[in-house]
């Protein structure tokens, strides 16, 4: 199955289990069934439940709070997750802190889903991952989509949560199967992580979110038939706030550790991993923990132009060589 | 102006009392951060609350402590709240302009409550038909691009939303035809939203003029309120910029003028209680916050 149809199939199942559940977004309505095919189907299924909504994300967000505030629970699409942006207030200064400002916790049951990320030729808009601009925002947990994390339960550990989440999906990803991965590597879930790995001793580890993960597993491929260098993907689900304590005793034995993510540089969410990492594994680390991204620049739109600002398989092999290298 | 009952008057007197007690407070050092007083404003929720049920949603604005005193009565946990003492509506933590209590909230940024309550009367249409989501906004407010994004949704799935607009011809410091092009009515008939003007200063009247209203938002016909209001004190503390001569109408003045003994009495009664709670709330330990 295709992880677009896949997260299809779970708003499926969580409209028709849960009759408090509602989709609020853009252009959801069959025949068109959102931009990106996602909604495709639920609004016949759902009617009253599926609600197209004006260009206005502040006030869909916003009226998904409200909601959420009168004991629904909802879940909006912003066509680009770019978009966002528009919803910012919302999200930063009522949704989450209206978790714990009025002293005593309310529950707010709401998913933020976000088609993120390049490689489509979309333009400086329509491609970034702007998943830096809400890391450390009390209240507000951020996820991503992967191909190695079910939707459905993604979608039920977010609403458990009862507080706002949101989902970025790379939408490349959509178009890919589930559960896929290279033949030389094995895969398992260590709690809500992915560890995608060469079944033996490891030089290096790429931690990598959900739309990062093909990228990364085809340097890992690259690196291991090229330059004989192991390694492993961790990709997790939950990207904030984000406990590594289960990859610990992994991430000691390592050579190297590296994050890749495919936001621009600077202020990103792997130096914060990188931050929180680094004294835990003091003790054993060999040498600092590698950052990797698309570039610090907006992201044009010729695809050649495109390729080089965003971050590629290559780029990850690369910084994995020149890091063990150094 | 009508005679009020006493319980009307008493309940406008002592928001009148809290805000007052408050800029005292303030000026003696003894409250942190910042307020918004609705002096002069304080007839517009008491009209409102016998139109208002229970079961309505209200949203408030930085300015709303008399929308609060209006629908719970309560100037004790007001006060802890602002003061960070034991038994704050938000033990502390929101202060004077976040607040939340059964279907009330607060919040303090310009505009934002509107695209929530939208969400609010969605589900108040689809479970509780008959129930409005009351949303207090001002002048100034008028600026933001969520009240007009909140209005078209709100108009476009027929919702019972009630907006009521406190225009006191005064945004912070700077004065409405400085800072609004065109109409509030206007802006209102773009979205083919109903749109009644309030500009008397009598509560009989304004109840007479608004329950019919009240009763067409509860069937799901979104409705601006617009009531021509005066910001009696600063915007804040001791922000008041406007010029000594400037109109600043009072209700008070004018009701105390045709009812003077039943004014003085009441006027007394809420000063007195004020003063009490003042003294009882400075007095308790402070509130206690246990983060979630």
């Amino acid at each position: 199955m295709r992880v677009g149809e896949d997260l299809n199939q779970a708003l499926h199942g969580l409209l028709g289990d849960d009759p408090s559940v509602y989709v609020l977004g853009e252009d959801l309505l069959d025949p068109y069934g959102g931009a990106f095919k996602i909604t495709r189907g639920l609004s016949t299924r759902f009617p009253d439940r599926v609600l197209t909504t004006p260009l206005s994300e502040g006030a869909i967000v916003g009226a998904a709070s409200g909601l959420a505030l009168a004991g629904e629970k909802a879940i909006v699409e912003i066509m680009f997750g770019d978009f966002a942006a528009l919803a910012f207030d919302q999200l930063v200064n009522f949704a989450s802190k209206s978790v714990s400002m009025y002293g005593r916790r309310v529950p707010m049951p709401l998913i933020i889903r976000c088609p993120s990320g390049g490689n489509r030729g979309y333009g400086p808009t329509h491609s970034q991952n702007l998943q830096k601009h809400f890391i450390g925002v009390p209240g507000l947990s951020l996820f991503e989509m992967s191909p190695f994390h079910d939707n459905r339960a993604v979608l039920d550990r977010m609403l458990a949560l009862e507080e706002p989440c949101l989902l970025f999906e790379d939408k490349v990803l959509y178009t890919r199967r589930m559960y896929e991965v290279d033949e030389l590597f094995t895969w398992e879930l260590v709690e809500d992580v992915a560890v995608v790995r060469f079944d033996g001793d490891l030089d290096y580890v790429v931690i990598a979110p959900g739309g990062v993960a093909h990228r990364a597993i085809a340097a890992m491929r690259t690196l291991l038939l090229a330059h004989d260098l192991a390694g492993a993907v961790l990709v997790p689900s939950r990207l904030y706030p984000f406990d590594p304590t289960a990859l610990l005793p992994l991430l000691g034995q390592v050579g190297l550790v590296c994050v890749a993510e495919d936001g621009s540089a600077g202020g990103t969410w792997g130096s914060h991993l990188a931050a929180d990492l680094h004294p835990r594994l003091w003790g054993s680390l060999r040498r600092p923990i590698r950052l990797v991204s698309s570039a610090d620049s907006v992201i044009p739109t010729a695809s050649h132009l495109e390729r080089a600002v965003v971050l590629q398989d290559s780029t990850i092999s690369r910084a994995v060589l020149e890091a063990l290298d150094g | 102006m009508n005679r009020l009952a006493d319980e009307d008057l008493a309940l406008l007197l002592l928001i009148r009392s809290f805000e007052r007690k408050l800029l005292a407070l303030f000026e003696r050092g003894e409250l942190n951060g910042t307020t918004h007083t609705c002096l002069g404003q304080e007839y517009v929720p008491v009209s409102l609350r016998p139109l208002l049920r229970d079961g309505d949603w209200m949203f408030s604005n930085h300015r709303g402590h008399g929308h609060y005193l209006a629908r719970f009565e309560d100037p004790e946990g007001l006060l802890a709240e602002i003061m960070g003492r034991k038994g704050a509506v938000c033990d502390g933590v929101g202060g004077s302009q976040h607040l939340r209590r059964d279907r009330y909230l607060s919040t303090g940024v310009q505009g934002q409550s509107l695209p929530v309550a939208t969400g609010v009367a969605l589900h108040l249409k689809r479970h509780e038909p008959g129930g409005l989501a009351c949303v207090y906004i001002g002048d100034g407010t008028w600026g933001e691009g969520a009240v007009y994004e909140a209005l078209n949704m709100a108009q476009l799935w027929r919702l019972p939303l009630l907006v009521v607009v406190e225009h006191n011809g005064i945004a912070q410091s700077t004065p409405t035809e400085l800072q609004m092009a065109g109409t509030i009515a206007g802006r209102a008939a773009a979205f083919g939203i109903a749109h009644t003007r309030v500009s008397s200063l009598d509560i009989s009247e304004i109840r007479r003029q608004l329950a019919p209203l009240v009763e067409t938002v509860r069937g799901g016909a979104p409705l601006v309120v617009e009531f021509a209001t005066h910001r009696l004190g600063p915007h804040s503390k001791g922000d008041d910029t406007r010029p000594p001569e400037a109109v600043r109408t009072d209700w008070y003045a004018s009701y105390q003028a045709e009812h003077p003994d039943q004014s003085a009495r009441l006027e007394a009664a809420a000063g007195s209680r004020m003063d009490e709670i003042a003294e009882e709330v400075a007095a308790r330990p402070p509130a206690t916050w246990t983060a979630t």
